[in-house]
């Protein structure tokens, strides 16, 4: 029984080995390309270590790439995003779950239901609208929709907000709040971990999105980090130790953001089981 | 007079989501329905011309390539994904010393952004310079050209994106959980091993996850673009496109609106009906405690 035992604690610490090896690959080697000199790019096999740390890679890339623009750009569309969902989401899920009105549960079906409709689809006519209200190559596409609330957070916050007992907006009621007092009041301050959780998943999602600035942002000035860094790739795609070093600066931000929110996120993953 | 109040009052707090349902979500969909039946091009108005585009899509050789090429991410996506994340689960479900360190180590590539994750993974599957491949010549095997041929593109993007798996590991972990550990101790009465274990009583008890997972990475799967995009511009010879990708050569290359809105709607519809499909099976195969 012991020994059947000891060797399926060392089959599962094998396991555990090999899968923090592979996980881990991608940032190691990122991070030992972009210290190697120019002439051990080209090796074969190549060094897993660099025989000496070529610090100036970071400088060099630096140089290239008008970085803190694009870091500055990254963080005016994630913080703006942040800032949208966290203004409308609240309000919308308190009127949908709070307050009793006539037609509530329909408009809460048809918000729910769009949770699952494929961006391909509401992408061109999105576009023309914001083209024809002249804000292509500006950051309010991919700021103001956060604005009018996001399917998932709304049924998320709804769900929180259900859990309360009513008898606490009902109190308040009676000691004679208006609604806007009792929102802001009691039911804001009793949500603040869930709060910091839809603006963790929302600021996550700006920093890593993609398509919406390829769509939107044609003009240098305005690229965030998602457009800098591979169009780095296009015109400096030979120089691997520059570009690695380029986009571990841009990855250094997430990561730091990752190890301060791990809890907030692993937990906010167990009960949600979706990120944004 | 009191009802109508209320009824404001709640106005007031939904109306940002009842706008934003019905000028980000509900005009777009109606919207790029009418575009899929005309002819618009960026700096013209529509033209009606009926089915016309989603004839010229089943002969437009490109987008019979993009299709296949999308079924092929489909598979290594969805069933892969699956299998790879239910590994990692089962991996590191119990609580032992340390477990927290392997779930972060695990979950951190999701969190990286993708754009950033393509351009190392373009490198460590290099067939010239990357780790790959050198790891490869030190076993002495001659390693693979991943990035560089034709028929290995697809399935080079499938293994990276498997670095992604830390996210369903999560959802799948989660539903593991939740099993009652009496049922895995009256299992082990009964002198039942691992693997019948997992068949008899973890996998039933998490289908509801697992339906759940099918669902979202479905529709991210029908959708897939940056990887490709990022890596290989849809490249080499097209090897990698994806409908998504052409789609957005169309739309927002081209100029084609009326074309690209077809083919959203196309994804918009097979989406739909893989959902169905699922949700028809799901009393076949969810189990529901």
């Amino acid at each position: 029984m012991n020994k059947k035992f000891s060797i399926q604690a060392l089959l599962h610490a094998i396991f555990l080995i090999l899968i923090t090896i592979i996980y881990m690959a991608p940032f190691f080697w990122m991070i030992s390309t972009s210290l190697k000199p120019n002439y051990e790019l080209y090796e074969f096999p190549p060094k897993l270590i660099p025989s000496i740390a070529e610090f100036t890679n970071y400088s060099k890339a630096l140089q290239r790439f008008p970085f803190f623009i694009y870091f500055r750009n990254s963080l005016i569309i994630a913080g703006g995003a942040v800032l949208g969902v966290l203004i409308s989401c609240p309000l919308v899920a308190y009127g949908l779950s709070i307050l009793r009105w006539k037609g509530r549960e329909i408009v809460f079906y048809a918000i729910l239901a769009t949770i699952m409709l494929p961006n391909a689809v509401t992408l061109i006519p999105t576009f023309l609208i914001f083209s024809r209200l002249n804000m292509v190559n500006t950051f309010w596409p991919l700021i103001l929709p956060s604005f009018f609330g996001h399917p998932f957070y709304i049924f998320l916050i709804r769900q929180f907000f259900l859990t309360l007992p009513r008898d606490l907006f009902e109190a308040a009621k009676i000691d004679g709040a208006s609604e806007f007092q009792t929102y802001f009041k009691i039911a804001l301050p009793l949500i603040k971990p869930t709060l910091v959780i839809v603006g963790l998943f929302q600021f996550i999602a700006s920093w890593n999105d993609y398509l919406g600035p390829l769509i939107y942002l044609t003009n240098e000035k305005k690229y965030p980090l998602a457009l800098g860094l591979p169009q780095f790739l296009d015109r400096y795609g030979t120089l691997w130790n520059q570009m690695m070093a380029a986009a571990t600066i841009a990855v250094i931000p997430t990561l730091i953001f990752f190890i301060f929110a791990q809890k907030h996120l692993l937990e906010s993953i167990k009960f949600t089981g979706l990120k944004g | 007079m009191k009802k109508h109040k209320q009824f404001f009052t709640a106005m007031f707090f939904v109306l940002p989501g009842i706008i934003g349902l019905l000028v980000f979500r509900i005009y777009p969909i109606l919207a790029s329905f009418f575009f899929s039946f005309t002819e618009y091009h960026i700096t013209l108005p529509p033209k009606w011309v009926g089915l016309e585009n989603f004839k010229e899509l089943f002969h437009d050789p490109l987008f019979i390539k993009s299709l296949q090429n999308t079924f092929v991410y489909f598979i290594g996506l969805v069933p892969v994904g699956l299998v790879v994340g239910i590994l990692l689960a089962l991996l590191l479900v119990k609580d032992f010393k340390g477990v927290s360190f392997f779930r972060a180590v695990m979950y951190m590539p999701s969190v990286v952004p993708i754009y950033a994750f393509a351009v190392v993974a373009l490198n460590f599957f290099n067939p010239y310079l990357g780790l790959v491949n050198g790891f490869l010549a030190k076993l002495g095997v001659p390693g693979p050209l991943w990035t560089a041929d034709d028929k290995l593109v697809k399935l080079t993007i499938i293994l990276i994106a498997q670095w992604g798996a830390g996210q369903q590991a999560m959802i799948l972990m989660a539903a593991m959980k939740d099993i009652p550990k009496e049922f895995y101790e009256s299992a082990l009465i009964d002198g039942a091993n691992k693997w019948q274990i997992f068949k008899k009583i973890t996998l039933p008890l998490i289908t509801p996850a697992i339906l759940y997972y099918f669902i979202t990475s479905s529709i991210l799967a029908l959708q897939f673009f940056e990887l490709p995009q990022i890596m290989f511009g849809g490249g080499p010879n097209n090897a990698s496109l994806s409908i998504a990708i052409y789609l957005y050569r169309h739309a927002f290359r081209y100029g084609n609106m009326g074309y690209a809105s077809a083919m959203a709607w196309f994804i918009f519809l097979i989406s739909l009906g893989v959902c169905i499909l699922y949700f028809r099976t799901s009393k076949k195969w969810v189990f529901y405690s």
